[in-house]
């Protein structure tokens, strides 16, 4: 009687300190769930009334903020076109070629790829971007970030690609069909998934991303939503909270969808174990 | 047996080519090209933007100079920042956090660990500007949700960015990232035999034991993983700029802003090369250390 009522108090005991932990963080987000319908929004936490649509409205109105939507959609879709495609060639060849020295490619490329970061990387990621005259263009921010992202890419995929047996290509070669043709009609359609989990971590990432933009990019029209949510503050330089507070959410929303689109679809495992 | 190939050398060098050039240029190129530049005394504009001269070490002797390394807005300064940064946000913060929250997740019922995983993640995969923002409001002195909070509980409330900076950004980043050391250690714990708690159970374990004596030992492998994950990215981590602008006055400079603010601001691009050699050289300690357990796979399935 005395160890069932122990494991009562303990179980209480966990769910007190669960509930307390998923409040302070959900916290500081709390004030996004409200400000965004209120058309006289502040920093502090209010709930509107009534619930609006009006700041929304607004901010469709503005064409440098939509632009900037656009532009953050064709840095990411840019970026995660060469990413996916040269990733699964890349991974494709190091898993099913002869090529020797495949085992130090990979290793190289990831030691690079982490020890070469945004931080320590921005001077001379700006020096070439200028020495190739891409300054200020929707090319360099889609070059770079391919650049980054791509050794743990073609790491991801070349794991999925190893799980897959050969012998799947092997027999089509045997009924006739050339490398390509294993490589294009049997290998791909298997492999899709994990494009689609590589795929998705691009965009996530290009799309959040402020520090490339902010240092690669100058004129207006070319900025990403990260960098020209910015606009959104008045002369004196305070925040025009009900315009931000809007722009913010439809900023986030596609982020929103590929994390529930992933989770449903892999129960967002990737994530956990880059290596794993 | 023969293994005959299914892409011979050729065309696997033709499918290699793309990602190597892109990877040869914007990552290997620059890593050469940054310590090139750290040598030089190349500005942004000016005559040296077209024409620079080859200077030596003397932009590392600039900050590595032992009459300024301490003094605020120096080199010096920003990384003991950075390493108190890395210490208290990543290795204490998000780690120890991630491993509270990924336990506290195996025992709660099914609603209350997905209220706790949502709220965990959706603070570390919203893009960072919005997260910046979200934190600029909560964090406002006259109305702020934290102030509020504060207010209502009776205690003074505080202009947190102004009078405790650098705590404002540790905690923000361990808000920000324990969610990635939670989904290991997650994924971690899954692995564990439930058989091996039920015998624990049975003899009568607490909770503490059983992480103490059975889930901590078996899952050492991810817990170095994460911890040198978590670190390097901490050390890199750009996001506190968004907050703080590495001030008020150089307190919340980590070495990221630093570089940022030399190069960008001050224009000196010989001297912040110079700083982003040295963040290589630290970032190239922790992926040697990372890749070599990485690649030894039999430890950690022991």
């Amino acid at each position: 009687m005395q160890k069932t009522q122990n494991i009562f108090v303990r179980r209480a005991i966990f769910a007190a300190a669960a509930t307390f932990l998923g409040t302070v963080f959900a916290l500081p987000l709390v004030w996004f769930v409200f400000a965004p319908f209120n058309a006289r929004a502040e920093l502090g936490l209010a709930i509107p009334s009534p619930f609006t649509l009006s700041n929304f409205a607004t901010v469709f109105q503005n064409t440098f903020a939509m632009q900037a939507l656009l532009n953050s959609l064709i840095q990411a879709a840019g970026g995660v076109v060469l990413v996916g495609g040269a990733a699964t060639l890349a991974a494709y060849a190091l898993s099913r070629s002869p090529i020797p020295g495949k085992g130090a490619v990979t290793y190289i490329l990831l030691l690079f790829s982490s020890v070469v970061s945004g931080s320590a990387a921005m001077v001379p990621i700006f020096l070439i971007i200028s020495a190739a005259g891409l300054i200020d263009t929707h090319l360099a921010v889609i070059l770079v970030f391919a650049g980054g992202l791509l050794p743990t890419a073609m790491f991801i995929l070349r794991d999925f690609i190893d799980a897959i047996p050969r012998s799947y290509e092997e027999s089509a070669m045997v009924a006739g069909a050339s490398p390509l043709q294993a490589f294009f009609d049997v290998a791909l359609p298997v492999i899709r998934p994990g494009i689609v989990v590589v795929v998705v971590w691009a965009f996530v990432n290009i799309w959040g991303s402020f520090l490339i933009p902010f240092i690669l990019l100058r004129s207006d029209k070319l900025m990403p939503a990260s960098v020209a949510i910015y606009s959104f503050y008045s002369e004196a330089g305070t925040p025009i909270v009900t315009l931000l507070a809007a722009y913010s959410l439809i900023y986030s929303l596609p982020v929103i969808a590929l994390y529930l689109f992933v989770n449903w679809k892999f129960g967002f495992r990737f994530f956990g174990g880059i290596k794993s | 047996m023969k293994k005959f190939s299914l892409l011979s050398t050729r065309a696997g060098a033709l499918f290699l080519a793309p990602a190597t050039a892109l990877v040869g240029v914007f990552v290997i190129v620059p890593f050469f090209w940054v310590i090139f530049v750290s040598f030089t005394n190349r500005t942004l504009l000016g005559r040296t933007a077209v024409d620079p001269d080859f200077v030596g070490l003397q932009n590392y002797f600039a900050l590595f100079n032992p009459a300024t390394f301490f003094t605020r807005g120096q080199f010096g300064f920003s990384l003991i920042l950075t390493i108190q940064f890395v210490l208290l946000s990543a290795l204490i913060g998000q780690a120890l956090l991630g491993l509270l929250l990924a336990w506290l997740s195996q025992t709660v019922t099914p609603t209350l660990k997905s209220f706790l995983q949502t709220a965990v993640i959706a603070a570390w995969i919203l893009p960072e500007v919005v997260i910046g923002f979200a934190w600029f409001a909560f964090l406002d002195y006259d109305n702020g949700t934290l102030n509020m909070i504060l207010r209502g509980l009776g205690l003074p409330p505080g202009d947190w960015l102004l009078q405790q900076p650098f705590w404002v950004i540790v905690f923000f980043n361990t808000w920000r990232g324990a969610a990635f050391s939670m989904m290991l250690f997650n994924s971690a714990f899954q692995s564990i035999p439930p058989s091996y708690f039920q015998a624990a159970d049975v003899a009568g374990a607490t909770s503490w034991q059983k992480l103490r004596d059975i889930a901590l030992p078996l899952i050492r492998g991810h817990v170095v993983t994460d911890l040198i994950l978590i670190t390097m990215w901490t050390f890199n981590v750009f996001t506190p700029f968004l907050l703080t602008h590495g001030g008020p006055s150089y307190r919340t400079e980590i070495l990221s802003i630093y570089t940022y603010r030399i190069a960008f601001k001050d224009f000196e691009f010989g001297k912040g090369a110079a700083v982003g050699v040295v963040i290589m050289l630290i970032n190239l300690a922790f992926a040697l250390v990372y890749l070599r357990l990485a690649h030894k796979k039999p430890v950690e399935a022991e």
